[in-house]
């Protein structure tokens, strides 16, 4: 489930109130968005990829809250890493080379 | 305007008249939309969430059936799952399928979809990731001019005097008012019905085109095939299943579990499952498979991750998540080629639609999905843009058709919150839905047409409740055909498993055809294609 807006990272460009599939977010007049229905989050990943400032971080877990802090992420380096992943961060994906993706048909 | 009929006020907030109106906004409604602004429609294509983000494709992503047009590729393609969709699929579709999707993928080429390049140097077409493809489809609908209606769910449709439809109705759940846009033509592309388990992006799929169509007389086909169960972590939603074909399947002690597999043993993974005990899965990857594993798929991965699991060392708890109809292959009924249902001007498409026509008794993923879903699209899009064109001018009454929850009733409100609850009750235990008898299937239907019975007198949701009481309505809806269908078919065939009629029997090679709301009925109708072995491309 979603967990965590940072504050220090999050810009309160709104983007993130828009792109959620299941409406999770409320967006706030001269702050950052807040988790309004955190019950709602169906766990997606979604706003990750979207948030062009790496500012959310969504817990694996769907099932129930998880407790985490902003320094923990931060430390695990957290923030970004599933859009980084999708290759929407700068830099984008980097493929492996064709024989070794080939592995994966057949 | 929209002359009310019954429940909340019909003075809309926005009111659009338009040619083409798409409800869903996934690949069957991007598609749809895009086809038909191309024949000259005025469309507006409304969605539930974001179109771009919501739905079961944009965080999975999916491969596809792209199979270039060669006669021999194109023949292993269409044999390679027409026994084990119970030979329910038309060889005629399939093909038509196959074309389509061909053409519809070299556009996304066009468009600038990123395709990688393999080892022959030609460009890998049979895969698409999810965030990129339904970006990219958005902002094609976008340019083609359809207008968008984001986050404003449609709750019910409309109709005129003489029973065709005529638009629809909604809420714009931002803003907290209303929607409606009269319409020549509507296409059902709101996606499959998977009961607010969690799998991945279907929390938003619960039916609604579904109720909607069947409130005008729509009927479904193939509502037994409803039965898919994806595994995923255990508390995980990322259901992607493909890499548990490199897994072995042992018990919390570490010893194998007989017979459990990905594909062909999920049966009994089930089992185990069912029984309270936990499943471990572990990964049997060299070490370049699993770079390209981890190329290929980031959101299977990702749950790992962050718990810190290497699939490839360590064994870690599965789950099996209920997809029902979204990998299932039941949904409205088609009646031509374009994608018509039983009411004139409505016309489905994706996993709202039956993907019997293509993929027959089981689909499972592996790309049929997303083959239909672009095909299916585009024909329907393409059709009611046709349609449209011809109803263009007629003044049309229109009325508003939605019953259960919409409608004044002396009774109180629907609690939407208990009715979700008690409809997941019986269709989520794997011994309901997956693996079904006819006790415990006519006991469950007892229960929910009880509970529909019971919603009968209720009153007009809120508009702050509106989207989530026909969410349960819908899902209420579903399931009752799901097990009326699943009744009906006395043998096993494809992903439909009946412990009391294991074998397939070919004398009920038909498809099961389903409606109604009050009363629920089934009958048969013959399949289109032959019963070879073989088929031909
Ligand atoms: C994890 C996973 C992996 C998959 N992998 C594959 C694969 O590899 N190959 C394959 O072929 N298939 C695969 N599938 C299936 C494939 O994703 C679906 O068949 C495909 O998404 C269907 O497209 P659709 O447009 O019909 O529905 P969806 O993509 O589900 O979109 C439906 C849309 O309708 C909207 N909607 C719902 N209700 C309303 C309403 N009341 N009003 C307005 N809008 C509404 C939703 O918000 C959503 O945007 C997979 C599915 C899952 C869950
Ligand atoms: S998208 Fe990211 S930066 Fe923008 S408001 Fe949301 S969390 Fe903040
Ligand atoms: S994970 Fe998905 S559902 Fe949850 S908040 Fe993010 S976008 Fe919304």
């Amino acid at each position: 489930m979603i967990e965590l807006i940072s504050a220090s990272r999050c810009t309160a460009c709104n983007i993130c109130v828009t792109a959620c599939p299941t409406n999770v977010f409320d967006a706030v007049k001269g702050s950052i968005p807040v988790i309004a229905r955190k019950d709602d989050c169906q766990t997606c990943f979604m706003c990750e990829v979207w948030c062009p400032y790496d500012a959310l971080y969504v817990s694996p877990n769907a099932d129930g809250p998880v407790d985490v802090t902003e320094e923990q992420l931060e430390l695990a380096g957290a923030f970004g890493s599933y859009r980084q992943a999708v290759g929407w961060a700068e830099g984008g994906r980097q493929r492996p080379a064709p024989e070794i993706m080939q592995r994966l048909r057949g | 305007m929209v002359t009310a009929s019954t429940g909340f006020s019909a003075d809309t907030a926005v009111y659009y008249e338009v040619d083409v109106l798409v409800i869903g906004g996934g690949p069957a409604g991007t598609w749809a939309a895009i086809a038909a602004a191309g024949r000259g429609a005025k469309v507006v294509l409304a969605d539930k969430g974001f179109c771009g983000t919501s739905g079961a494709t944009a965080p999975s992503g999916t491969g596809v059936w792209y199979v270039p047009p060669d006669p021999a590729r194109r023949t292993k393609a269409m044999n390679s799952r027409w026994d084990l969709g119970g030979r329910l699929a038309d060889p005629v579709w399939m093909r038509r399928v196959l074309d389509r999707t061909y053409q519809n993928v070299n556009h996304l080429a066009e468009w600038g979809y990123p395709f990688p390049t393999g080892v022959d140097g030609e460009e890998i077409r049979t895969s698409l990731d999810g965030p990129d493809y339904m970006r990219l489809m958005r902002k094609r609908v976008k340019s083609a001019g359809v207008r968008i209606l984001d986050h404003s769910p449609a709750l019910e449709l409309l109709r005129d005097a003489s029973g065709a439809v005529a638009g629809a109705t909604g809420i714009r759940r931002q803003k907290g008012d209303t929607w409606s846009v009269r319409a020549g033509a509507v296409v059902i592309a709101t996606g499959g019905c998977a009961f607010l388990s969690k799998a991945l992006g279907c929390n938003v799929l619960t039916g609604d085109g579904h109720l909607m169509a069947a409130e005008l007389g729509a009927e479904l086909s193939g509502m037994e095939f409803s039965s898919a169960y994806a595994m995923a972590v255990d508390h995980g939603s990322v259901t992607k299943t493909r890499f548990y074909e490199w897994a072995e399947f042992t018990y919390a002690d570490g010893s194998p579990i007989p017979g459990a597999a990905s594909k062909g043993g999920r049966s009994s993974i089930a089992k185990v499952l069912g029984t309270g005990q936990a499943v471990y899965a572990r990964l049997n990857a060299d070490a370049q498979e699993q770079v390209a594993m981890r190329h290929a798929q980031p959101n299977f991965f990702l749950p790992l991750n962050r718990t810190g699991v290497d699939p490839f060392k360590d064994r870690f708890p599965i789950t099996l998540r209920l997809e029902a109809t979204v990998r299932g292959t039941g949904g409205l009924r088609l009646v031509d080629e374009g994608c018509a249902t039983t009411v004139p001007g409505l016309y489905a498409a994706g996993d709202a639609a039956t993907r019997e026509l293509v993929c027959g008794a089981f689909t499972g993923g592996g790309s049929h999905n997303a083959a239909w879903a672009m095909s299916s699209g585009f024909w329907a899009g393409s059709s009611a843009s046709d349609h449209a064109r011809q109803v263009r001018g007629r003044s049309r009454v229109a009325t508003r058709s939605g019953q259960t929850g919409l409608t004044e009733g002396r009774g109180s409100r629907i609690d939407a919150s208990s009715l979700i609850q008690s409809v997941r009750q019986e269709v989520l235990p794997y011994n309901h839905t997956y693996h079904r008898h006819a006790d415990r299937l006519n006991a469950s239907l007892d229960r929910l047409d009880t509970l529909w019975s019971d919603l009968r007198s209720t009153d007009a949701a809120d508009l702050s409740e509106a989207v989530r009481t026909r969410e349960g309505v819908a899902m209420l809806a579903t399931a009752r055909w799901m097990y009326r269908s699943a009744l009906a078919r006395t043998e096993s065939r494809g992903m439909h498993k009946r412990e009391d009629y294991p074998g397939r029997d070919e004398a009920q090679r038909h498809h099961i055809i389903a409606g109604g709301l009050d009363e629920v009925w089934t009958s048969t109708a013959n399949v289109g294609g032959p019963a070879d072995e073989v088929l031909a491309a």
